[in-house]
């Protein structure tokens, strides 16, 4: 064990490696982010910093005092009440006390409130219910509160919804019937974002949270990005966080474009120029945890993602650091050594507005 | 998990300045450097004092734009809000509807 650092495997699995291990993985992360997405990769200095920060012996780390930055949720204050499988906790609170104790207790910078499936279709035949909370809870929450949830554009394909599913039709050759079914899905998801952004906005919603757009494909971020375009022009001062969900936005149809921009195949630094070009005032990164390479692998390579993007973006940009994402170990519970880090590097060295 | 980014990472929200400095991101797209030093120059502090709970503390019990602990009476909710909004100059969207309920219509 002498001379060796403890770290994590993408898993959380507790690993013990050498400093010139975690040099190789670090080097290596970088390189692979690079060479993917045709962006600088880190520069010695930083990739000896990070070394540091990985290497740091205390369990827990921080940023420098003054390079703080804000910290918005996808939803953390329904893990106090919430079950297992969203990460929460199970305290018997209602939404109104999670939201003020996540404020108050934790000393969050915002807050937010969003439905039990963390999506926006099942949403819409209790707007008004969502409403009423909302207004209700706005009304005695001091810092901004957020209403968030995902696109999921999942839920419009059969059996769960209208649209014959492309996953089926992919696998039976028919591709055009598989593209017109996402094409028909992502006119009714951006409806629905809309509906609901909308209705917030009655009562006196403070910002939207359009998180983990493109887990369905190419199609579901394209529906949020002309939802927040829609949005914009007729509510432009409705704040919106419009968060991806990969580093590389999965071309499942395949064409789609926005802007005359082919949305397949977007890394970061494209990703932040289309939802800047939307409209929206946040962009959140997202970069997925492999499971089987390191920590220091994973951060690298998130690093290197968030570090180009903030450097060509306009917008801020809050990297999402969920479990899973960005460098957090990907796991139900994950260990607070390896999250430090991964907050630390992605602010002093990814250059994060946020997180 | 996200308390281990807030102790890491995060501003501090309404502890320090974190509230403050996210209005501006919001409503503003400012990148963190500039929402900073544009709520610094409003409070009329130095950057560094922005997570400085010692100056925060007093500063936003004077301006009564909420504290962390409780103060019985001191405004918290939507009426501090509607004085972050004055301090910061920017539009709250609660606060604007709030003041439209008004009887006397806000003014």
């Amino acid at each position: 064990m002498s001379g060796k650092i403890i770290t994590r495997m993408g898993d959380g699995e507790r690993v013990l490696l050498t400093r010139s291990e975690i040099k190789k993985d670090i080097e290596e992360g970088t390189k692979d982010a690079a060479e993917r997405a045709h962006i600088p990769p880190m520069t010695p200095e930083e990739q000896k910093q990070l070394l540091e920060i990985i290497a740091d012996p205390s369990r827990v780390v921080s940023v420098e005092r003054g390079q703080e930055v804000i910290v918005t949720d996808d939803g953390c204050s329904m893990s106090f009440y919430s079950g297992q499988d969203g990460g929460g906790v199970g305290a018997p609170l209602s939404r109104m006390q999670a939201v003020l104790v996540y404020e108050r207790a934790c000393g969050a910078d915002t807050t937010s409130l969003g439905h039990s499936d963390y999506s926006y279709k099942p949403v819409k035949p209790i707007i008004n219910f969502e409403m009423n909370d909302y207004y209700n809870i706005s009304m005695v929450s001091t810092a901004p509160f957020f209403y968030g949830a995902q696109p999921n554009m999942g839920l419009y394909y059969q059996p769960d919804g209208p649209c014959e599913n492309p996953a089926e039709l992919f696998s039976a050759g028919k591709i055009d019937e598989a593209r017109a079914a996402q094409e028909e899905a992502l006119q009714y998801l951006k409806e629905d974002l809309v509906f609901v952004a909308k209705k917030l906005s009655e009562v006196g919603c403070e910002g939207i949270n359009f998180d983990t757009s493109g887990s369905a494909g190419d199609a579901e971020f394209l529906a949020t990005l002309e939802a927040v375009a829609e949005l914009k022009k007729t509510i432009p001062d409705l704040p919106i966080l419009m968060g991806s969900s990969g580093e590389f936005i999965l071309g499942m149809h395949g064409e789609l474009k926005y802007e005359d921009k082919q949305l397949a195949g977007m890394y970061p630094h494209d990703q932040v120029k289309v939802v800047e070009s939307a409209g929206a005032d946040i962009f959140g990164l997202a970069v997925s945890t492999n499971t089987s390479k390191s920590v220091p692998w994973n951060l690298a390579r998130a690093v290197t993602f968030l570090k180009h993007a903030v450097s060509v973006a306009k917008i801020p940009i809050h990297a999402n650091v969920g479990m899973g994402v960005c460098g957090v170990p990907m796991m139900e519970q994950p260990p607070i050594d390896s999250v430090s880090r991964v907050s630390k590097a992605l602010v002093q060295i990814g250059k994060a507005d946020g997180l | 998990m996200h308390v281990a980014h807030i102790m890491a990472s995060c501003m501090g929200g309404i502890r320090t300045s974190g509230d403050l400095v996210a209005w501006m991101q919001m409503t503003h797209k400012m990148k963190i450097h500039e929402a900073k030093a544009y709520v610094a120059k409003k409070l009329g502090i130095d950057e560094e004092d922005l997570t400085n709970e010692e100056v925060m503390r007093e500063l936003r019990k004077d301006l009564g734009i909420g504290t962390v602990t409780s103060i019985a009476g001191s405004p918290k909710g939507i009426r501090a809000k509607w004085n972050v909004a004055n301090l910061l100059g920017v539009k709250i969207r609660s606060v604007e509807l709030f003041k439209s309920q008004l009887t006397f219509n806000g003014v």
